[in-house]
């Protein structure tokens, strides 16, 4: 290893910190942007004198509901220029943008100074990984407008790229010898691909559960009852069921990825191992994630269990992604021991 | 925003689903009550297993099943993980294995949720796949009287010139609207009456049938997975540096065939080893003493052809359909054994078994004949021997730097001479007294290469050769090395991988072509022509809005001047402009 190396590696983890600390910044910028957005709901509203009480306690008629979510139906595929100028989500929006920057520089300098892909040990999954599901989001963000995901995306890529940087970092060392192979630039970085899609899915599945929620509780009130319907920017969100069919094409893009992973993946297996298919423990959690997915799909085709039955198997299915990504490599044993970790 | 839910008019023509399927008009199905009888009771049951809540609930389950697979070693991936998970919980492990806990994947209750799935599959697919294809030759279907009444709708007013026939231009409208959706790839059927001419049209087959190649593929995986294991054998070998395997039942240490296969008809091609390569990051660097670069350069003598070829990581080599794998290595010291005569006794590579990253390796010797008892030693390498502060030996580096043997010394009945069969890699001393080594008086037999020490109570010697070929320095090949071979046939991988790339094919049609029907009516009235278009997403179908726009705007411009064009020139009024919903 020489000099040099040591020092680009120096920088990657300098500048991962930095994409870290910005990352935080956009957080809260986001934060600021949903708490703002109650109040813009309000604004909107102060015309109508009659429903201004109702408003300001925090309540709506169902009128209102339908007539916002209308609009924030119409507003989500809106492109970039058009949409509602919400200065905090704006700023959260560039700050995400530069700590891309800073974490897309990171990955880099981490591929040059290992002279191989950025993704072969724990930390390196975790770098990239994250790098995809902001990138994604990014990506994402100039053909539909969910920055109301921002905190979630941010605070995601803090927390786990913090947690992977203090716990999972490890200086750079020559591949094992299973992992030289085209499958490791293939299979891992389209599983992280489609892990992007999923953590999207993820948030949009939950955001459903809280505006589902809140539909009910407003279908159930008494027109002109006063009704205390939770987080005031869900007011400003489009309906459950929009938000829902958005989460299943970010799922099912996610799902064909999964599945180009796992054939490839036992493609891999099978020159490595020297069979296609062990039930090795993370081939084990590939197999599930894929199934619950799959259920999920089908969810959304089975009467009784489209809306907020299907949306916990999207969440369900992105907390099985997690928990693979992180309890299975480092507790469990089998053959995939390339985490780098002792 | 999109169209996900599916029409209000009727189902049915164009795809057959379960009776729950969420597109699907009616009740609840399981209100249904069955018809009495059995024939009744049958039906329904039956239709309970292909519907699609069944389907959901046995995919929920059989995730839900795979997990324990997860967290218990199982007997097919890791037998020695179930001996140890025994040792270490004996009250525990029966109960799971009662239970079926080491086998998850051949288990009983997991075979049996996957095979309700794929007969709940089989049973979906085979009425759709029948239903589908009366589709794939049906015409599309009538043009709803009420066009308004779909959520993407639009419709337009063209005026016709005084002197020309509204009729005439409303069948020039509604003829050039089926011409421009044939050539957008739908298939396209008129329905005319009573003035109002139509065309319907319909796009997106190529959804259920990628719908339907996908669930059939994966029955196609499960058949070749299963047909294939009957033809599939795995073999593993361990071969010692200049030893010759030759692919005879005889030569394999473990042999795993499947149903179908012949162990008289194997290919009886022969490997020697002719070195095994492999390089160590040097001391000092991030990562020292880390393996990699394994390479087990072969002679492959098959019939007349003889070949040389190398085994690594990821790269096997096929030899007629058979491939092979390196699994694993390690160091094979050469020791001899003499009796008090100073006649060999015992002289063997035996293959010692890696402990540690730095290959401190453990071996057993077993001596049965030629001394006065039978003679059992075990013993530790280590590649570079280094005392830890506890006075006990470790291995430092994994080469060979400073290689040594430890052996401890027992004496007594092997247990072999009763046909029990034993591991040549472990030693039962039960029936034996220790003759040296930690806990008795006499301390263990220590050697470098070359070396020779007495064994105690004048029973002889051993040596540890030293195996470094003439006018060669040092001790870097002073010990030979041994290689753990796997070779596999399986037939049913090609096949297998065949259907998961046609589910996945049948899995991007599937989600992602949409499937929808597009009606454009005419109607000439009082000097004009009123034109509609409406579409219907069948199915998932975020572009649908789109597409009816896209659709009202190019056939409008394309109808314009061909309206114009039939002489009279017609002033565009307000009302020309198509209008949108
Ligand atoms: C091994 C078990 C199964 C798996 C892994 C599976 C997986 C999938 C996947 C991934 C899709 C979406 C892809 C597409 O639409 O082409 C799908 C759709 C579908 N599956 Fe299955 N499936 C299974 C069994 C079944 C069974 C037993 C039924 C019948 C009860 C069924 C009925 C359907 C239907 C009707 C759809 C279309 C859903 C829609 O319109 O969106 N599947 N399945």
């Amino acid at each position: 290893m020489s000099d040099t190396a040591l020092t680009l590696d120096d920088v990657s983890v300098l500048l991962v910190w930095t994409a870290i600390a910005v990352y935080a910044l956009a957080f809260i910028a986001y934060a600021i942007d949903l708490a703002s957005r109650s109040a813009l709901a309000v604004e909107a509203k102060d015309a109508r004198a009659r429903e201004r009480e109702l408003v300001a306690a925090g309540g709506e008629s169902l009128a209102d509901v339908r007539a916002r979510e209308e609009r924030a139906g119409a507003e989500i595929g809106m492109a970039p220029g058009k949409r509602p100028r919400l200065v905090w989500a704006r700023i959260g929006t560039s700050l995400t943008v530069l700590a891309f920057l800073f974490h897309l520089g990171a990955t880099v300098l981490r591929g040059i100074a290992a002279e191989r892909v950025p993704w072969s040990n724990m930390y390196e999954f975790a770098m990239t990984g994250l790098l995809l599901v902001v990138a994604v989001y990014l990506a994402a963000l100039v053909k539909y407008d969910l920055r109301f995901l921002g905190t979630f995306i941010t605070g995601l890529a803090v927390v786990l790229l913090g947690g992977a940087t203090l716990s999972f970092y490890v200086e750079v060392v020559p591949l094992m010898d299973p992992l030289k192979s085209v499958w490791l630039v293939i299979h891992v970085f389209v599983a992280s691909l489609a892990t992007a899609l999923f953590a999207l899915a993820f948030g949009l599945s939950i955001v459903q559960l809280l505006q589902a929620r809140r539909e009910r509780k407003v279908a159930e009130a008494q027109e002109g009852q006063l009704v205390k319907t939770g987080p005031g920017f869900l007011r400003t969100l489009p309906s459950a069921e929009a938000l829902e069919s958005l989460a299943y094409r970010f799922a099912i893009i996610g799902f064909i990825f999964w599945t180009f992973t796992l054939i490839a993946g036992a493609i891999w297996a099978n020159d490595a191992w020297g069979r296609y298919w062990g039930f090795d423990t993370k081939e084990v959690w590939t197999f599930v994630i894929w199934v619950l997915y799959a259920g999920y799909i089908h969810a959304r085709a089975t009467r009784g269990w489209r809306g907020t039955r299907s949306a916990w198997l999207s969440i369900i299915g992105f907390v099985a992604v997690l928990f693979n990504f992180t309890i299975v490599n480092m507790f469990f044993q089998g053959l995939h021991a390339y985490s780098g970790l002792s | 925003m999109s169209r996900s839910r599916s029409e209000p008019t009727s189902e049915g023509e164009g795809t057959l689903r379960p009776d729950d399927y969420a597109g699907t008009p009616g009740g609840e199905s399981d209100a249904v009550q069955p018809a009495l009888g059995v024939t009744g009771w049958l039906r329904w049951g039956w239709r309970q297993l292909t519907s699609m809540r069944t389907a959901l609930v046995l995919l929920l389950l059989l995730a839900i099943a795979a997990v324990p697979g997860s967290l218990v070693p199982q007997r097919s991936a890791d037998p020695n993980g179930v001996t140890q998970y025994y040792a270490d919980n004996p009250d525990l492990a029966p109960i799971l294995d009662d239970l079926s806990m080491f086998d998850v994947y051949t288990s009983p209750w997991f075979s049996a949720i996957y095979i309700l799935l794929f007969v709940s599959l089989i049973g979906c697919v085979i009425p759709r796949t029948k239903h589908h294809a009366k589709a794939l030759r049906a015409q599309p279907p009538r043009t709803p009287a009420r066009l308004a009444r779909l959520d993407d709708h639009r419709s337009a007013q063209l005026q016709v010139a005084a002197d020309a026939d509204p009729a005439a231009a409303a069948e020039e409208a509604v003829s050039l609207a089926g011409e421009q959706l044939r050539r957008a790839g739908y298939r396209v059927a008129r329905y005319d009456a009573r003035g109002r001419l139509s065309v319907s049209a319909e796009r997106g087959y190529a959804r259920e049938t990628g719908n339907l190649v996908f669930h059939g593929a994966l029955v196609g995986v499960l058949i070749a997975v299963g047909v294939g294991g009957g033809f599939t054998y795995t073999g593993q070998s361990v071969i010692v540096e200049g030893d010759t395997f030759v692919n005879t039942m005889l030569d394999y240490a473990s042999f795993n065939p499947g149903r179908f296969v012949d162990t008289d008809e194997l290919t009886p091609y022969a490997l020697t080893l002719d070195e095994f390569e492999v390089t160590y990051e040097p001391a000092g660097s991030n990562a020292a003493g880390q393996a990699g670069d394994f390479s087990a350069n072969l002679t492959i003598r098959n019939g007349d052809e003889v070949t040389e070829e190398s085994v690594r990581v990821n790269h096997p080599v096929d030899i007629d359909g058979d491939r092979v794998y390196l699994m694993g290595n390690g160091y094979a010291p050469t020791i001899t054994v003499r009796d008090a005569d100073g006649d060999v006794v015992f002289s063997e590579s035996v293959p010692f078994l890696p402990q540690d990253t730095n290959m401190t390796s453990l071996g057993v010797i077993k001596v049965p004949d030629g001394l006065p008892d039978q003679l059992g030693m075990t013993a530790f390498f280590y590649p570079t021997q280094f005392e830890l502060a506890s006075g006990a030996f470790t291995s430092a580096y994994p080469a060979l730097v400073n290689p040594v043997v430890t052996i401890n010394v027992y004496a007594g009945d092997l247990g072999i001479d009763d046909g029990t069969p034993r591991s040549v890699y472990t030693l039962d001393p039960t029936d034996m007294t220790q003759l040296a080594g930690r806990g008795v008086d006499e301390p263990a037999l220590e050697l470098a290469p070359g070396d020779t020490a007495e064994l105690p109570d004048g029973l002889g010697t051993v040596t540890f050769e030293n195996e470094t070929p003439a006018g060669v320095d040092g001790y870097e090949q002073s010990v030979k090395r041994f290689v753990s071979l796997s070779i596999h046939r399986d037939v049913g991988a090609p096949w297998v991988l065949a259907f998961a790339v046609l589910a996945t094919l049948g899995l991007l049609a599937g989600l992602f072509v949409p499937r929808r029907r597009m009606w454009v009516t005419a109607t000439a009235r009082d000097g004009a022509v009123e034109l509609e278009y409406a579409g219907l997403a069948r199915g998932e179908d975020p572009t649908l809005t789109a597409a009816v726009d896209k659709l009202a705007r190019t056939h409008e411009a394309a109808l314009r001047p061909r309206l114009s064009a039939r002489g009279s020139s017609s002033t565009p009024s307000p009302s020309d402009t198509p209008k949108v919903d």
